[in-house]
C-alpha cells in the first residue's frame, strides 16, 4: 500500500534514495540541496541503509568518488545544486563518457555572480551538453516519481549513462506538499539488484579504465556516446509503463495540457507549469484556446515527438528560467529545432522568466496568454526574446 | 592494423585485455637512441630498474641488448649508469646521424 505523506521536496527524494539503497553515496552540502544529503546521511547513521557514505571537501570531490565507485562496480548517488553542479562539470563528462550510470538530483539553482542561493535552471542546462540524462520534475510527486525511475533507465545496459533528476530549488525542495510514497519493498523489487559493467572489482577480470584516446579513436567513442543517448526515450517510455503498473501514475517523455485543440502554447518547465496551467484554465473558461507542453526529459531532448505535438498550433511562447546571454534560451532553441522538423511554421517566441528565484506568479502568464492572442490576431510579433516581469 | 568503427568499441573506453601495453610500440617517438657499450657495463642492472618503460632485456639476471621497439630515448639509464672506472656503459647519440 502506498502511504500519503506531507513533505519537502527534498525529504521525498531523500526517502527515494532511502528506498533504493545505493552502494555509495559521496556529496557536499549546498543549498538548496543541502537538506537532501542531511535527511540521507540520517538514514545511513540510523542504519536504515547500507550506503557508504563519503564525505567529501568538494563537488569536483563528490563526482569523482561517485565515478571511483560506479567503475568499482558500486551503485552510485550524489546530489548537487548550482555553483556545486558547476564545480563538478569536469567530473561530469568523465561518468557520461566511462558510461557510468550514477544517479545524482540536483536542486536547481542560479549561478553567482551577484551570489544567490535561489532557484533557476543556469545549473542544469549549463550541464546540458555534459551526455548526462536529464529528468524534470515539476513537484515534489514528480521528483520522488522521477528519483525512483532513474536508476531502471541509467543502468539499462542498452544505456549505461548517468541521470540527473532536476527540481526546482526551494519551490519545490524546501514547500511542504502530499506526496504518494510507494512501500519500500515495491520500490526495492522496482530498481532491482545493480548489474555492473566491466567493474574493477571483478579483479578475475583485470581492466584498464580512463585511458588516453587519441584523434584516431575519440570521435567513434562520442559517436557510440550519442548512439546511447538516442535509445534513452524508448528506455523511459517502457520505465514509465513499468512505473505505471506500481503507482498508478502516468508518465512521459513531456507532459501536455490542453494542447490537442490549443492555437497558441506555452512551453515551460518545472514548477513554474503548475501555475501555467491554472491560467490556462482561467482563459479556457473564456474561450480562448491555450494549453500548455511541459518537457520531462529535456537530453536526449524528444525533437520529434515534441514537434508533432506542437505543430498545429497558431503561436507559441517558450518560458526560459535560465538565460544564454546574447542568444535565445535553451528550452527556446530546442522548440523551434523541434517545429522544424515538422515544416510548420508558428510564430514561437521566447521569455526569460524567474531568474534568481523571482516568483512566476499567474499575471506572468497571463501577459504571455494577451501577448500570444495579439500575436495572432495582428500577425506581428513585438520581440523574439524577451524579459517577463524585469522592472524597466 | 585497420582501426575500428563505433560500433565495435567497448563502452566507456575500458580496456578489457590486461598487460595490453606490450602491443603499443612507443619506440618511434625516440628522438636520441641509447647505445649499450658491453666492455664497460658493471651488470648493475641500474639501467632495467630505472627505464620508465621495458627497452632493458634482462636474462638470467644480466642485461642484452635495448629493446628499441619500447625505448623513448629519454636518457635516465645514460644518466643512471656508473659505468666502469668512470666510463659510461650507456651512450645517447642522435637518431639518424
Amino acid at each position: 500500500m502506498s502511504k500519503v505523506v506531507a513533505v519537502t521536496g527534498n525529504e521525498a527524494v531523500a526517502n527515494a534514495l532511502r528506498q533504493i539503497n545505493p552502494d555509495v553515496c559521496a556529496a557536499y552540502p549546498i543549498t538548496p540541496q543541502t537538506d537532501l544529503m542531511q535527511r540521507f546521511a540520517s538514514f545511513v547513521s540510523d542504519g536504515l541503509v547500507d550506503t557508504e557514505m563519503i564525505l567529501v571537501e568538494s563537488e569536483h570531490s563528490a563526482m569523482s568518488a561517485c565515478v571511483g565507485a560506479a567503475a568499482g562496480g558500486g551503485r552510485a548517488v550524489t546530489a548537487t545544486s548550482g555553483p556545486g553542479l558547476a564545480l563538478m562539470w569536469e567530473i561530469l563528462f568523465v561518468a557520461s563518457g566511462m558510461r557510468l550510470p550514477i544517479l545524482m538530483p540536483v536542486v536547481n539553482r542560479s549561478l553567482s555572480a551577484p551570489l544567490n542561493i535561489h532557484g533557476d535552471h543556469s545549473d542544469a542546462m549549463g550541464a546540458r551538453d555534459s551526455g548526462w540524462i536529464q529528468l524534470w520534475s515539476e513537484n515534489a510527486q514528480e521528483a520522488y516519481d522521477n528519483t525512483v525511475q532513474a536508476l531502471l533507465i541509467a543502468e539499462h545496459m542498452d544505456i549505461r549513462l548517468p541521470i540527473m533528476v532536476c527540481m526546482d530549488g526551494f519551490i519545490i525542495s524546501h514547500s511542504i506538499e502530499r506526496v504518494e510514497y510507494l512501500d519500500d519493498d515495491v520500490v526495492k523489487n522496482f530498481v532491482g539488484s545493480y548489474k555492473p559493467l566491466n567493474p574493477l572489482l571483478d579483479i578475475k577480470h583485470p581492466k584498464s579504465i580512463g585511458p588516453l584516446i587519441l584523434p584516431d579513436l575519440y570521435l567513434e567513442y562520442k559517436r557510440m556516446q550519442h548512439e546511447a543517448m538516442s535509445k534513452v526515450k524508448d528506455v523511459v517510455l517502457q520505465t514509465a509503463e513499468s512505473f505505471q503498473k506500481i503507482s498508478g501514475r502516468k508518465y512521459g517523455l513531456f507532459e501536455t495540457y490542453r494542447l490537442d485543440d490549443a492555437e497558441i502554447a506555452i512551453v515551460i518547465l518545472n514548477s513554474a507549469a503548475g501555475t501555467t496551467k491554472d491560467v490556462i484554465d482561467i482563459y479556457r473558461n473564456k474561450g480562448i484556446k491555450v494549453g500548455l507542453l511541459k518537457p520531462r526529459l529535456f537530453r536526449p531532448f524528444p525533437y520529434e515527438e515534441v514537434g508533432e505535438a506542437l505543430k498545429h498550433l497558431k503561436a507559441i511562447c517558450v518560458l526560459d528560467r535560465a538565460d544564454s546571454f546574447g542568444a535565445f534560451g535553451p528550452l527556446y532553441t530546442e522548440i523551434v529545432s523541434s517545429i522544424y522538423l515538422t515544416k510548420s511554421q508558428p510564430i514561437v517566441i521566447n521569455k526569460i522568466y524567474g531568474l534568481g528565484g523571482r516568483d512566476y506568479m499567474p499575471e506572468h502568464a497571463k501577459i504571455v496568454i494577451e501577448e500570444l492572442i495579439d500575436i495572432i490576431n495582428t500577425g506581428k510579433v513585438r520581440l523574439y526574446k524577451d524579459y517577463l516581469g524585469v522592472r524597466e | 592494423m585497420k582501426l575500428k568503427g563505433w560500433k565495435e568499441l567497448t563502452p566507456g573506453a575500458v580496456i578489457l585485455e590486461a598487460g595490453n601495453s606490450a602491443e603499443f610500440k612507443t619506440g618511434s617517438w625516440r628522438a636520441y637512441r641509447p647505445i649499450w657499450i658491453k666492455e664497460n657495463c658493471i651488470q648493475c642492472l641500474f639501467c632495467w630498474l630505472y627505464c620508465p618503460d621495458m627497452a632493458i632485456i634482462v636474462k638470467d639476471g644480466k642485461r642484452e641488448e635495448f629493446n628499441y621497439d619500447y625505448c623513448k630515448g629519454c636518457g635516465i639509464c645514460a644518466l643512471e649508469c656508473p659505468g666502469k672506472k668512470g666510463n659510461k656503459a650507456i651512450k645517447m647519440e642522435e637518431e639518424g646521424n
